[in-house]
């Protein structure tokens, strides 16, 4: 270890196809369930805007969930999804999304100031109709900011995948570690973070064209 | 007031929906990824196993020299033209063996005493022959073993060159005085595969049992243990200057690099392709591909494929 | 009822009552790394997030560098850090400091901006210096705010720190990955059982700690999450 130095660059240049491969797959392992979590999250927070009662209790487990160590849920998954496949490490991806993505739909749906409401119905939107017109563009800009937290901790998230096989690019952290080999897992690093700030980039993207009105409002990341 | 509204929320969909694609275009270019693990097979790992013998999934565990092996495997099949799916790097023998067993997995790189040792751990067989009609023995009728290579990476117990100079350490049984003062390290499975034995055979307690798994080299080094389970082929052994210690009543038997299969999978042409491995795969072969991956950081298949060529089995 | 059986095999067996695997000692090293990294996190957090927070400067850049930092993966800058470090308690601290201290740092700053303006006005207004004013009246209204980024920093580190176990330090992680290593299933989930344990256990602490011992004017403000 002494005389390794910490980047061999030419390492880099030699492996761009294989890094662009686990790049891909890691953006598939820790996006889609991102994507999966919002397909659920709106459904359940609508849920639970409807029936109030429902929020206590499922957000006490959502934050039990957002508790569990990935690691942990990953091995006891093995026996039913398979060593080293990719539904090991996406199905508890989804749940950690839905678990930020629940309380900021709600957060969102909650957002819509009861006059503007009352005024929808006064002018004769049914529930449907209110719900797509104004309840859910109005909860664009706290989806938004609950998306990115998503995202981008799914993303750092898949990386321990690789200790049960399946991690997109956290296999260069346990290749790189296994063989005294920093190189890797500086790329993985690197890899990781410009793939977070692309994503977060797109979302802020997205949110400036969804909800133009909000871009100087605050969301609801903290 | 409704028109602006309406195309908002056409904006909103229309974006989720391109999102969508976008997610399931990654999807389908992620299929060709390194891990071999194609996502088609993803929801059924027992379906592309033994069954159907077309495809021979070759695993290896979580350690740099197996993956080289089962790179090395692998390439040695798809040479002779026998279609082979790639699962390496993901686990410990006692996760590896169950996979293979129900076929999800075909083939693995195995060391045909540590396999005996976790299917029997009463056995004594100790030389190579003994070993392996052990194993022939023990193994459940779906699984067998191929042709041992006279490559061996044996588990040894190791200390730094200063440890071995300051007490006079030559072998395992020197360590009987000062066992109680040390700390040993090895693989989280060592303790319980070993700790019993060791206290039998050389009548050694240790002070404490530290699990350092991949860092087991260097928490020698670095002083946090004093005896660690190191394999014989570990460039380590030559980079920080460790001593093997001798293992002069045999607790460590024999280690050849051995193909292990479910033989549901395995049709003669791989078996023939991997015993042509084993034939030429020794120690010294082995430790020099070694060093390479792990001294020159050369990519497993890469030093797989250039000793396959070398050895005329590509 | 396997599960049950699983549990009370990880809770009974002799290992893990006492010496270097029992649960006590597995919980304590857990306990100490977390509260360490917590501790050096505050430490470099707080002082800085007042001082933006104060002044205004840099919350751009804070919130943005911030979220960055979440990115980083625990598991890559953990092996990284022992191959430059070795093995030892800098390689688990440096992953986690990292984990803790953004939150801490973002929450700081928003609590100090929070502060009712006019309140800090009146208190320049009474004579009060720029540090009195930040010690005496920021500081206080900061923090329910900071207290909420404390309880989700705890809730990720004492939840992350599982991954040490993977280079070869101690704390609940070994079990999990003990686990994996033997295939023993009931010590994997034991392991993961007392991580949630932890866990949901700081959560209600800093519940409890909002509700009794910020000063009273303060506990309304309390955010709802």
């Amino acid at each position: 270890m002494d005389d390794e130095p910490i980047v061999r660059w030419y390492w880099i240049g030699d492996h761009l196809g294989y890094l662009g491969n686990l790049l891909a797959d890691h953006a598939v392992i820790a996006l889609l369930p991102v994507l999966i979590g919002l397909l659920l999250a709106v459904p359940l927070g609508l849920t639970c805007t409807r029936f109030p009662r429902l929020y206590q209790p499922l957000s006490a487990v959502f934050n039990i969930v957002y508790a569990l160590p990935s690691l942990a849920v990953f091995v006891v998954l093995i026996p039913y999804t398979g060593l080293a496949t990719q539904a090991t490490v996406m199905i508890p991806l989804t749940f950690y999304a839905l678990a930020v993505l629940l309380p900021t739909t709600v957060d969102g749906l909650r957002a819509v100031p009861d006059p503007v409401r009352q005024a929808a119905t006064a002018m004769g939107y049914g529930p449907w109709h209110r719900l797509t017109s104004v309840e859910l563009p109005a909860a664009v800009p706290y989806l938004i900011a609950g998306l990115r937290v998503a995202a981008v901790s799914s993303i750092s998230l898949a990386s321990v995948g690789a200790l049960v096989g399946r991690g997109g690019l956290g296999y260069l952290f346990v290749d790189g570690f296994q063989r005294t080999f920093p190189t890797p897992i500086v790329a993985g690093i690197a890899l990781i973070a410009v793939l977070a700030l692309a994503v977060d980039l797109l979302l802020v993207g997205a949110r400036r064209l969804l909800a133009p009105w909000a871009v100087r409002e605050k969301g609801a990341g903290s | 007031m409704s028109t602006i509204h309406r195309s908002r929320r056409a904006v909103v969909l229309g974006t989720l929906a391109a999102l969508a694609l976008g997610a399931t275009a990654c999807g389908s270019s992620g299929g060709g990824d390194p891990l071999g693990g194609s996502s088609s097979a993803a929801g059924s790992p027992a379906a592309s196993g033994a069954g159907s013998g077309s495809t021979v999934v070759v695993g290896s565990a979580n350690f740099p020299e197996n993956v080289l092996l089962g790179s090395i495997y692998s390439q040695a099949l798809k040479a002779k033209g026998v279609k082979v799916e790639e699962k390496f790097n993901i686990g410990s023998r006692e996760v590896l063996y169950g996979q293979l067993q129900n076929g999800s997995l075909t083939v693995l790189p195995e060391y045909n005493g540590s396999l005996l040792a976790y299917l029997d751990a009463k056995s004594t067989a100790v030389t190579t022959e003994d070993v392996n009609a052990a194993l022939t023995k023990t193994l459940p009728a779906a699984l067998g073993i191929l042709d041992s290579s006279p490559a061996e990476d044996k588990d040894s117990l190791s200390v730094t060159q200063e440890t071995a100079d300051k007490y006079g350490l030559k072998s395992i049984t020197d360590l009987a005085a000062k066992a109680g003062e040390f700390a040993i390290g090895g693989p989280p499975e060592f303790k319980s595969r070993r700790e019993q034995q060791l206290k039998d055979v050389y009548g050694l307690t240790f002070k404490e049992w530290k699990p350092t798994g991949d860092t087991t080299a260097n928490a020698l080094k670095d002083g946090a243990i004093q005896v660690g389970n190191v394999f014989t082929t570990d460039p380590k052994i030559v980079q920080l200057k460790l001593v093997p210690l001798t293992d002069p009543k045999n607790i460590f038997g024999a280690q050849n690099v051995t193909p292990l299969i479910n033989k549901a999978g395995v049709n003669p042409t791989a078996t023939a392709a991997l015993n042509a491995v084993s034939a030429k795969l020794d120690t010294a072969g082995l430790t020099a591909l070694m060093k390479r991956v792990a001294v020159d950081k050369e990519d497993p298949s890469t030093v797989a494929k250039d000793w396959l060529k070398a050895n005329g089995l590509s | 009822m396997n599960w049950l059986s699983w549990l009370s095999d990880f809770f009974s067996a002799p290992d893990h009552r006492s010496g270097p695997d029992s649960i006590v000692h597995r919980v304590s090293e857990h306990l100490l790394f977390s509260g360490e990294a917590l501790l050096y996190a505050a430490v470099l957090a707080v002082p800085l997030g007042l001082l933006i927070g104060y002044t205004g400067r840099g919350v751009t850049v804070v919130t943005a560098f911030a979220g960055a930092t979440r990115a980083l993966p625990t598991l890559g800058l953990v092996t990284l850090a022992v191959l430059l470090a070795g093995v030892g308690d800098t390689a688990v601290l440096i992953p986690l400091v990292a984990l803790a201290a953004p939150p801490l740092l973002v929450a700081t700053v928003e609590g100090v901006r929070g502060t009712d303006p006019d309140v800090r006005d009146a208190a320049r207004g009474i004579g009060l210096t720029h540090p009195q004013v930040l010690w005496q009246v920021c500081l206080p209204s900061a923090a329910p705010t900071l207290l909420a980024g404390l309880r989700t920093a705890t809730v990720q580190v004492i939840a992350t720190a599982t991954v040490a176990a993977y280079v070869g330090l101690g704390g609940l992680g070994r079990y999990v990955i003990d686990g994996l290593a033997t295939r023993k299933y009931a010590v994997t989930v034991g392991g993961a059982l007392l991580v949630v344990l932890l866990a949901v256990g700081a959560q209600l602490f800093f519940a409890l700690l909002a509700r009794y011992a910020l000063p009273p004017g303060m506990r309304a403000q309390r955010r709802a999450r």
